[in-house]
């Protein structure tokens, strides 16, 4: 733990789930899931075990957002086959079940302008269940527990606004995190906050799948690479070789836009 | 489910009370309608059969509920306006929310801003048109239930057209057709109420009840499959 | 079924046995009406020759307001219940043809009318709630036509078609005693004097627009089957060419 004296609201679960070491987090076989007839995810096959960090990379379009929205059971899956958390994605109870338990930072922080940034995190902590005690510490963690509190979100910055997103999450203690390109928009100190956070939701027993084009510093975050291309992953080695500058990089098509 | 409409009920007020949407933009707009009602039939053309009343007053209950409505439909799209900016209706979706309870809590909010408004508009038709008031209890019926009608029939299809960008054209088309029968309802129950007999009211008021139960049972059971969707 | 759509798919032709059947009933069935209708039937003792428009109106409006969009109703409940595509594209093609039969009623209503009332539009409560639910299935077929995930524009139609139907009985029967309190003369054949002959024509009115209806559902489902089949063939394709774009990927990333 980074700060063994912080009550550590980001720790993971609210109950650990039993989840056996056969029992994958994600287990997608075959998914196919079709935007307006567009196939965003041409069939998918992924793996993902409890306790890794699984960064997708890949160019844009790629699938990896609709990957990412799949497994928090907001896309549909319309062909295959898809289990998250032991839940069934093709089915009613199982996609509403899949829903609560997952937190999902997407492209847009799903804040509410007029309201200040506690009123945002205090109203989404409420509406998802959380303890009202786990509201404070994780304001003060993200570092939005001061001046800017009172802030309406209105008046925040694309950073500031991404630290009031990933504070509700935090609140949530989700068993699988979802992170649409966590470190976009955030300062040095923010990025190096977000993987502060997934390595603590990790050793708490969390399991995260996130992707960024910050390919240098993701690496060396996530257990595991997976490549997305065309609407499905390409299975890479399970341990990254990371190292800053590494041929795989692939900085030359990935563009951060 | 009544925990979770409380939840976000407090929420769109409390938008409310910051934005002052309601207040800054719909209710002038209201007021602005009753104000060019009265352009459009001129307020000096008597009643033939009663030359000593003005026309104007006699058509007011009508005019003050289509006032109410259009009002009602900016109402409706703020909103649903304020959750479809930042994805915040996948959000919702991704809560533990009960879906019965964020239709109730949706059609609260909107329950409470029109009542406000009518307030204020009923207020202002009194001023502008004139009418006795002659039954009190009638009136109160009326607009409470005409309210719940408007609330909740008009969150059900603004919830239909949410997420779309022909929302604000698609919401008109979509409610007032529906809300037809309540705009003749509530007219006549409040003719009744104003000039009498109140005999002549209390089943449109009846009438008004019903559909508001019909339409808040319909927003109870389909909300859930709305919010499922993917 | 399978088997004839199948093998109607791959022709491109929306008819069957079936819907010849159905074809030639109909056009039998509108040359008796315009026989009996026009030349058999007496004119009637108050209404004259205008009494005779009530042999299209009245099944017109039966068939679109009532049939048509309670075919709607029926099949939005259906998808809803097990999401079946088969229902949600009937319901949408019976609610497009009840449109038109319920525009028909307004048109054949108003022309009747100009010779009884004097003018097109009288606050007639069958003419003005007619309007209303034409009003109310066009916002339907505007819910169809949104640039909408099928799946997701499929659900929320089906709430509305649903919803829309019972309105549709609430809207009519609002307006029937709203006007009601004020008039009597309305648009009704049971207030005519009834001749036998004038009956007949007006069941066989009745049957012949049936028949007109269930042959353009036929035909209209058909196409909207056909294009669904487009759709989900070229799935296949769009996968294929979905896929493929990761080859390019790899190849700019050096892999592979």
């Amino acid at each position: 733990m980074t700060q063994p004296g912080n009550p550590s609201p980001e720790a993971g679960p609210t109950s650990a789930r039993p989840t056996a070491a056969s029992l994958p987090v994600v287990a997608l076989d075959g998914a196919v899931t079709l935007l307006g007839g567009f196939p965003a995810l041409a069939g998918a096959d992924l793996r993902v075990q409890p306790g890794e960090i699984v960064l997708l990379e890949g160019p844009n379009g790629a699938g990896k957002s609709t990957l990412l929205r799949l497994c928090a059971g907001l896309a549909p899956l319309q062909q295959g086959s898809g289990r998250v958390l032991d839940n069934d994605l093709s089915d009613r109870v199982g996609r509403r079940r899949v829903r609560r338990a997952v937190g999902l930072l997407g492209h847009q922080t799903s804040l509410y302008d007029e309201l200040t940034v506690e009123q945002n995190v205090r109203f989404w902590a409420r509406a998802n269940r959380a303890v009202d005690t786990d509201i404070e510490p994780a304001l003060e963690r993200l570092g939005i527990g001061g001046r800017l509190r009172d802030v309406p979100v209105s008046g925040l910055s694309a950073g500031q606004r991404r630290r009031t997103a990933l504070a509700v999450i935090v609140c949530r203690r989700p068993h699988l995190w979802l992170l649409d390109e966590p470190h976009a928009g955030l300062d040095r100190a923010g990025r190096d906050l977000v993987d502060d956070l997934v390595r603590q939701a990790v050793a708490h027993g969390a399991t995260v799948m996130l992707s960024s084009h910050e390919l240098d510093r993701a690496t060396e975050l996530a257990t595991r690479i997976v490549t997305v291309a065309g609407g499905r992953p390409l299975e890479r080695g399970p341990s990254p070789e990371p190292g800053p500058g590494s041929a795989r990089t692939c900085t030359g098509s990935a563009d951060a836009a | 489910m009544l925990r979770d409409a409380w939840l976000i009920a407090s929420k769109d007020l409390r938008v409310e009370w910051s934005s002052k949407v309601l207040t800054g933009q719909v209710l002038p707009f209201g007021v602005l309608v009753l104000i060019l009602f009265g352009f459009g039939i001129s307020p000096d053309r008597r009643v033939v059969e009663a030359p000593e009343r003005a026309v104007l007053e006699q058509v007011a209950p009508g005019l003050f509920w289509m006032a109410v409505l259009l009002s009602a439909l900016l109402a409706l799209g703020r909103s649903f306006a304020i959750e479809s900016v930042d994805g915040n209706l996948d959000a919702l979706k991704l809560t533990g929310l009960d879906p019965a309870g964020i239709f109730l809590g949706k059609g609260l909010a909107v329950w409470l801003e029109l009542v406000a408004l009518e307030v204020v508009l009923g207020a202002g038709a009194f001023l502008l048109y004139g009418a006795p008031l002659g039954h009190p209890g009638l009136l109160a019926v009326t607009v409470a239930a005409t309210t719940t009608s408007v609330a909740a029939a008009g969150t059900l299809y603004a919830a239909l057209a949410s997420g779309l960008r022909v929302r604000d054209t698609l919401v008109p088309l979509l409610v007032l057709p529906v809300l037809a029968p309540v705009l003749l309802g509530a007219t006549l129950a409040t003719e009744a109420a104003l000039f009498g007999p109140a005999g002549d009211g209390w089943p449109w008021a009846g009438f008004l009840g019903a559909f508001a139960l019909l339409y808040l049972g319909a927003g109870i059971l389909s909300f859930g499959p709305l919010l499922e969707e993917t | 079924m399978t088997q004839v759509e199948t093998a109607n798919a791959t022709r491109g032709a929306t008819s069957s046995k079936a819907t010849r059947m159905l074809g030639v009933l109909s056009a039998v069935g509108v040359a008796a009406l315009l026989l009996f209708g026009l030349i058999l039937s007496p004119p009637d003792v108050a209404q004259a020759d205008s009494v005779r428009l009530f042999y299209i109106h009245v099944p017109s409006a039966i068939v679109g307001l009532y049939l048509a969009f309670g075919v709607t109703c029926l099949g939005s409940i259906i998808h809803l219940r097990n999401g079946s595509v088969f229902w949600d594209l009937l319901a949408g093609a019976a609610a497009e043809i009840g449109v038109v039969f319920a525009g028909f009623t307004l048109v054949t209503g108003m022309l009747w009318g100009r010779p009884t009332w004097g003018v097109y539009w009288q606050w007639d409560p069958r003419l003005t709630s007619t309007s209303l639910s034409f009003l109310l299935f066009l916002g339907y077929l505007a819910v169809r036509r949104l640039d909408l995930d099928p799946a997701v524009r499929s659900k929320r139609a089906a709430i509305l078609g649903i919803i829309g139907f019972l309105n549709l009985i609430i809207v009519r029967q609002s307006v029937q005693w709203w006007r009601s309190l004020h008039q009597g003369s309305t648009l009704n054949p049971v207030d005519a004097q009834i001749d036998g002959l004038m009956l007949f024509s007006f069941f066989l009115g009745l049957i012949a627009l049936t028949s007109v209806f269930f042959w353009l559902l036929l035909h209209r489902f058909r196409v909207a089957w056909m294009e669904h089949q487009i759709e989900a063939a070229s799935v296949t394709t769009a996968l294929a060419a979905r896929r493929s774009e990761a080859a390019d990927y790899d190849g700019l990333a050096g892999n592979t």
